[in-house]
């Protein structure tokens, strides 16, 4: 699976030169707008714009499912089968694992299987430099399960990513996950 | 003059309260108000910015979150509300050429969001009542955590806002369609449908078109103000629905709080308040583009029938995209995520798109354009929705909101551009524009402080949402706190970004005060001798 870094990394790069762009067009439009004399813009450029912006705003969602690999494991995760199911219960501010430490090999399909006893809680694994690697949200009385393939080595930190008081902020359980096996 | 007796008198003693009507007075209240109220919000949010940098010792970490709780509400109904509604109910008969429908429920509105805002805002600071805006159930009913007593009178301020929206949303309406003394019978049903878009619906089936009755602005302040009813109707149910568990807590009954779905309360709530985020703010902000384009230029607006359907367009849109708040949720239904969630989502890509192209043609066709206080906020602000909205659909994306959501990525590149630089640049860019049509005349005392004001506001609401952004981009979560510095660097040039916002708002007050003077700032709060129907000094209506 393509790491989320990368995908982050594309979409901080993609992002940028978008700004970048709009900010030199705004500075070069208030430039223009105080010199030169009047003229009509043609519908044409017009509905050129449109047709750009309708095939940007549905190709955004396109090019990404097919390029995000946990994008079509997350809409139909009922077709695949786990190769480990961790069940993990939340209740008064406190994550309730399984084990001490979760254990994962290489290349396993796993499913995170989260439920809350009280409040609506978030569900988060976080790398070792506090950049995150997925969440979710955790939601009393409903299923909250996530499917994910660890595919290479690291040791991860469970976070709540979802406000549930001023208690939650201490929601952390350090280094409870670790990914081995890989070459 | 001396600079004392500007202070007093303002800007060559020209702003003269008591040549004000009635309307102008109550109009100029309500920026007041929201101006005091934008203050308190660029107060709170420094406190927290120095709070993420490292943990204020007067400070405690539930104050921060109160703080937390009550700044986006301050922000869009203590200032933001107060401003628009003031606006509004100015324009909407300056528009129509006829007299307000009712000045005494335009007062109630006033009075309502004022003190509304100071007791939900009094409530947060004095019991600490911290469920955020999000208010996800059943956290706004957690009595281990949070005082009933406090939680009710916090609710109860935010139910005051509310009840003064739904006089507003009457008084508009009512204006629009009503026929004013003496006057002949106004087609009432054939107006509101021009302002809702009914009749340029049908336009699109006839033959022979029917001319619209109504302006573009209106129309736009029509349909913008459904969306507030919608709302309104929404946060009254929710609030009286949690009130119902506070007063049995203080009752000494403790209601089963799993009687309500947690899920479906997320549905319903996010679909109320994005008739706000996604409806309201977007349909408000496009309908001010247009009418501060026209002012400027005294051209008619580009493509204007396209502009008007856009805003329909934007209307219906803005009920069914409240499922991308919810793309994190594994329970919600898949096509939810993907219809309504990512695609409906993205359609206001298209639609703000076509404001903002629609904006810049008509500024492009009236050409040269002197570079005016309004013009360059006006600018700004289209500015601000450009980078915050894609910002906006990226994070609508089932891939990348498993990435994204709730980092300061959200809050940053989306939320804070948005309604810093977007609309409250447009807001400026109105106040700056009737400004000496509300003061009849005054004269503003500086143009080096309105461009200290312009700068200052556009450099830091961009690097404010740029620094959370790159925090979030490496994992870091909005709404809790990072005790070990863990991401200090960005919070301080974010902190450096806020201190740029509070000189523009320092810069932006001084000018006002000086400009009308202290003597005028009182002025304004004393009763108006003239006639209330009166919209102007010099015509009637």
């Amino acid at each position: 699976m393509v790491d989320p870094a990368l995908v982050l990394k594309g979409q901080t790069i993609a992002y940028t030169c978008y700004c970048i762009v709009i900010l030199l067009v705004m500075g070069w439009f208030a430039l223009k707008i105080t010199r030169g004399t009047s003229g009509v813009v043609k519908p044409g450029l017009f509905y050129t714009f449109v047709g750009f912006l309708i095939v940007l705003g549905v190709s955004l969602h396109i090019i990404t499912y097919n390029t995000i690999p946990w994008s079509p494991v997350d809409l139909h995760r009922g077709n695949y089968t786990p190769d480990k199911t961790f069940e993990i219960s939340i209740a008064k501010h406190e994550f309730r694992l399984p084990s001490e430490k979760l254990l994962v090999d290489c290349n396993d399909l796993v499913l995170f299987d989260v439920t809350t006893e009280d409040l609506t809680y978030g569900f988060g694994l976080f790398r070792e430099d506090n950049s995150m690697l997925f969440q979710m949200q955790v939601v009393p009385g409903h299923r909250n399960d996530i499917l994910w393939k660890f595919n290479s080595p690291g040791t991860y930190t469970i976070r709540s990513t979802e406000y549930s008081g001023p208690a939650g902020i201490h929601m952390v359980v350090k280094n409870a996950v670790e990914v081995r096996g890989c070459n | 003059m001396s600079f004392t007796e500007t202070l007093l008198n303002g800007e060559e003693g020209l702003f003269k309260p008591k040549t004000l009507t009635p309307m102008q007075k109550l109009t100029l209240r309500f920026v007041v108000v929201g101006l005091v109220y934008y203050l308190f919000v660029i107060i709170e949010g420094m406190i927290m910015r120095l709070y993420e940098i490292s943990p204020l010792p007067f400070v405690s970490e539930k104050q921060f979150f109160a703080i937390l709780t009550a700044h986006p509400l301050v922000g869009i109904f203590g200032s933001t509300y107060s401003i628009v509604c003031g606006a509004f109910l100015f324009l909407v008969p300056f528009l129509m050429k006829k007299p307000l429908w009712s000045f005494r429920l335009a007062n109630w509105t006033f009075l309502l969001i004022a003190i509304g805002t100071f007791v939900f805002w009094s409530a947060g600071f004095i019991s600490h009542y911290a469920p955020l805006y999000t208010l996800y159930w059943p956290l706004p009913a957690d009595f281990s955590q949070f005082a009933p007593l406090g939680g009710a009178f916090f609710i109860l301020g935010i139910a005051l806002i509310m009840l003064g929206t739904v006089f507003f949303v009457i008084n508009v309406f009512k204006t629009i369609a009503y026929t004013p003394e003496g006057w002949e019978k106004q087609p009432s049903g054939a107006l509101i449908a021009s302002a809702l878009g009914v009749s340029g619906a049908e336009n699109l089936f006839r033959r022979k078109k029917k001319e619209h009755l109504v302006s573009l602005p209106v129309a736009a302040i029509a349909r913008g103000t459904v969306d507030m009813a919608l709302n309104s109707a929404v946060i009254l149910f929710t609030g009286v629905l949690i009130l119902v568990y506070m007063v049995a807590a203080l009752l000494g009954h403790s209601l089963k709080d799993t009687a309500i779905d947690a899920l479906l309360y997320k549905n319903w709530f996010w679909w109320g308040l994005d008739l706000i985020a996604d409806g309201l703010v977007l349909i408000f902000v496009a309908g001010t583009w247009y009418l501060l384009a026209t002012m400027i230029t005294g051209r008619k607006l580009f493509m204007q029938n396209i502009a008007r359907a856009a805003l329909l367009l934007e209307l219906v849109v803005s009920w069914t995209v409240w499922s991308h708040h919810l793309l994190a949720d594994q329970a919600q239904p898949a096509f939810l995520k993907v219809i309504s969630g990512e695609f409906v989502t993205a359609f206001e890509l298209i639609t703000q798109g076509l404001a903002f192209f629609i904006t810049l043609a008509t500024l492009w066709a009236a050409r040269p354009l002197k570079m005016t206080n309004p013009l360059k906020f006006l600018l700004g602000g289209l500015l601000g929705f450009a980078l915050a909205v894609p910002a906006g659909i990226m994070q609508a994306d089932v891939g990348l909101n498993r990435i994204l959501h709730n980092t300061q990525w959200v809050v940053g590149p989306h939320v804070h551009v948005a309604v810093l630089v977007g609309l409250t640049m447009t807001l400026y860019a109105a106040i700056y524009i009737l400004f000496p049509i509300l003061t009849n005349g005054a004269k503003l005392y500086s143009q080096k402080l309105a461009n200290v004001h312009f700068w200052c506001h556009l450099i830091g609401g961009i690097g404010m949402g740029a620094f959370m952004g790159m925090a979030g981009l490496q994992g870091m979560l909005r709404r809790t706190l990072y005790l070990d510095g863990e991401f200090k660097t960005f919070m301080i040039l974010a902190g450096l970004s806020g201190a740029l916002l509070l000189i523009a708002f320092l810069s932006f007050f001084c000018n006002i005060v000086m400009s009308v003077g202290i003597k005028g700032v009182i002025g304004i709060f004393t009763r108006s001798e003239l006639d209330r129907g009166t919209l102007l000094p010099e015509a009637k209506g």
